[in-house]
């Protein structure tokens, strides 16, 4: 039986590598699968404290955001396509019309 | 050592070392595969936790839609290796000690995080029957609006997606 503080930990490494890959990253596809990385972090928790609880609140919760997940990976290549149809570039370095 | 807590390790190297990859590699087509790698060593854990349901999920949405998806756009779009600027120097030598830093603080402060005497696993009720009828009698409000979500998300990824937007 692995102690379910294992898991919790390794969530949070997974969700830390997640934040540091997306503050990294100058390629915008690259920055959506940090997100999707941290999305899965969360998960593991979402998983284990299921396990821990003895209930199953948890494991349709990681239904529910894998659900949510493959919205959002649908309309965000769609927005990233149309980002480089426009600007010709995936670097978000180049994406700055916005900034100040 | 029980078999449980050697599966655990490995599958656990091969997350992290995945994670790390997906930084540390410039290509985003290898950034992709080494996601996936972290996507399956967690759907194994997910069994190890009794979830097979999800784990089948993980695999088969997960790694299986979105990674595919994923892999498609950035072949569709040709995306060549980053391209190394002022501010990414920067950030690999200030950046990469802070970002360190914070997954240590997140990982320590989760470990100590518990009371002493260690936690108490409850005998979980972990069949897909009792998922399922959670999904549906619970969670149906929930269920049904996902539906809806994923409506409103297709049109709106056709609609983005055309050529004269």
């Amino acid at each position: 039986m692995v102690p379910i503080p294992y898991y919790l930990v390794l969530s949070a490494i997974l969700f830390g590598l997640g934040v540091v890959a997306f503050v990294f990253k100058r390629n915008i596809i690259t920055i959506f699968m940090a997100i999707e990385l941290m999305l899965n972090a969360v998960n593991l928790a979402f998983i284990a404290f299921a396990k821990m609880l003895g209930q199953l609140d948890g494991q349709v919760f990681v239904f529910f955001v894998i659900v949510v997940a493959a919205a959002e990976a649908a309309v965000g290549l769609a927005i990233v396509i149309q980002i480089v149809r426009n600007r010709q570039t995936l670097n978000v370095e180049r994406v700055n019309l916005l900034k100040f | 050592m029980s078999a449980e807590m050697i599966l655990f390790f490995v599958f656990a190297a091969i997350a992290v070392a995945g994670a790390i990859a997906l930084i540390v590699l410039r290509e985003p087509i290898h950034s992709a595969l080494a996601l996936i790698l972290v996507m399956v060593s967690l759907a194994v854990l997910y069994l190890l936790l009794g979830a097979e349901f999800i784990a089948a999920v993980q695999i088969i949405v997960y790694a299986g839609a979105i990674m595919v998806l994923f892999v498609f756009v950035i072949m569709l779009l040709n995306a060549r290796e980053e391209e190394r600027t002022n501010a990414s120097r920067m950030a690999r030598y200030a950046g990469l000690p802070l970002g360190m830093l914070l997954t240590a603080q997140l990982a320590y402060w989760v470990a100590h995080g518990w009371p002493q005497g260690g936690v108490t696993q409850a005998a979980a009720a972990t069949s897909t029957r009792a998922l399922s009828t959670m999904l549906f009698r619970v969670f149906v409000l929930p269920f049904e609006l996902t539906s809806i979500l994923i409506l409103i998300a297709i049109l709106g990824a056709m609609v983005l997606a055309k050529k004269d937007f």
